[in-house]
């Protein structure tokens, strides 16, 4: 599990025209890790998440992949080795569930049996069966369905990190509930290394080995789950403040709902 | 209808018909490729879409009399004809490409990036086809009024279904007008069912 970090950023700045949106992000990645972003809307965390990959390109400092630093790696082979999942999963809509899981593998040349065997493999891994959802079409599948298939999408081609755009924010609650604890499950099996982003405390604090708390453009605090529970910085206490009046309602509903 | 009647308009509709099929031909060979260009370059999309536009404006009787004593282009004939059917048919095919490229669903184009698709993957295996049914309906649009457009065609010597309105006009003879009218009018509904139909049938894949 240690040795050396899968991903170092290090001084990272990034701006977007005038404005500065991320700086002196400094954060090690290890393998096995599952490194939570969190803040609210517009801290920086997606933005962050893109430098990983090269969507956007970086205003200063560094980003070594695998021991590489990302100005180095061809972008097309960098984003093959790093799987990637958004909100609304953005599947290819003119193409099969099959054809969507199996497209880094197809784009890597992989013999079409070998694709075929390894789409199966991840449809079952992500709880569709295969025959039956192989030949759908996005549009015939749910919104926690095209999610699922999203995640198989994003693990095709076995890249070392999955970075995820806040995965599970456009579902209802419980089929949220639901897909977080098959990405628990997922991470013991296939042991993914993950960088995934979310503005949902108590998401963080279910998924994460390590939360990142990032506040307007910079890291706030970098914490261990029973870390962030007992934080004092004002963010972390203001996030688990949300938290709080959210169980206090539930307690309150329960009874007469 | 006397047989010499029905061969002659069983040869202008022919006429007519390869006349309207190469112009959208050519304008299709040139505007899709040019919408494609335009998705990759925003500031030129006014300006050629404005330039287009104000083509579209020219009335056609007029389009023809400018491209007469031009060289290569102009002059009485066919040729002539198809020019100008191309320049009207290029706006309606531009648009819908374009909209139909820069209207693929966001998500889709990120993740297609973030997966590792080059620019030409990303082009050829989710733009175009995601722009298929707007394409179709830019194509249909142009067709249609083509169909329309040419019979004017006849008036600069290219023939198609045209003669047969210039000749009842020139004569007084409505029933020759309708000769040239009424299969002109049912060669555009065709069109537009037929490449509706198909245009169904290709959203629906």
């Amino acid at each position: 599990m240690d040795g050396s970090p899968i991903l170092e950023i290090r001084d990272l700045a990034c701006r977007l025209g005038e404005r500065l949106i991320l700086r002196g992000i400094n954060l090690d990645v290890r393998e096995g890790e599952t490194i939570v972003l969190l803040g609210r809307s517009g801290c920086g965390k997606t933005t962050l998440l893109k430098c990983v990959n090269g969507l956007i390109p970086l205003a200063g400092g560094e980003i070594r992949f695998e021991g590489r630093s990302t100005a180095e790696w061809d972008l097309i082979r960098l984003r093959r080795r790093m799987g990637y999942v958004i909100q609304d999963a953005g599947l290819f809509p003119h193409w099969t569930v099959a054809a969507n899981v199996g497209l880094v593998p197809q784009l890597e040349e992989w013999e079409p049996a070998r694709i075929e065997e390894r789409v199966h493999f991840l449809l079952r891994t992500v709880g569709l069966p295969p025959g039956e959802f192989g030949p759908r079409y996005p549009r015939q599948l749910s919104g926690g369905q095209k999610q699922r298939v999203g995640i198989a999408r994003a693990l095709a081609a076995d890249p070392p990190l999955l970075l995820l755009d806040e995965p599970f924010a456009a579902l209802d609650p419980i089929t949220r509930f639901e897909l977080q604890k098959q990405f628990l499950a997922l991470r013991e099996t296939v042991r993914k290394t993950a960088l995934f982003v979310t503005h949902d405390v108590r998401e963080a604090l279910m998924v994460a080995t390590r939360i990142v708390l990032l506040k307007e453009g910079m890291i706030d605090l970098i914490a261990t789950r029973d870390e962030f529970l007992a934080a004092r910085s004002a963010e972390a206490q203001a996030f688990l403040a949300g938290l709080e009046e959210e169980w206090r309602k539930q307690d309150e509903s329960a009874p007469r709902g | 209808m006397s047989r010499r009647l029905a061969a002659e308009i069983a040869t202008l509709t022919l006429e007519h018909l390869w006349l309207v099929l190469i112009a959208i031909g050519v304008a299709a060979l040139i505007a899709v490729p040019g919408a494609i260009a335009l998705t990759r370059r925003p500031a030129w999309r006014r300006w050629v879409l404005g330039l287009a536009n104000i083509l579209q404006t020219i009335p056609s009787l007029a389009l023809f009399g400018f491209l007469l004593p031009l060289p290569v282009i102009g002059g009485i004939g066919r040729h002539t004809a198809i020019v100008a059917l191309c320049v009207y048919a290029l706006l309606p095919i531009l648009r819908n490409t374009l909209l139909g490229i820069l209207g693929v669903d966001a998500g889709v184009l990120e993740s297609a990036v973030a997966m590792g698709m080059t620019r030409n993957q990303i082009l050829w295996r989710v733009e175009l086809p995601l722009a298929v049914p707007a394409i179709l309906a830019g194509l249909r649009i142009a067709t249609v009024a083509t169909i329309g457009t040419a019979t004017i065609a006849a008036a600069i010597g290219a023939g198609g279904l045209g003669v047969f309105i210039f000749r009842g006009i020139a004569t007084v003879d409505t029933s020759v007008v309708l000769a040239g009218a009424v299969p002109a009018a049912l060669m555009a509904l065709l069109a537009d069912e037929g490449l509706e139909w198909i245009e169904k049938r290709l959203s629906r894949a």
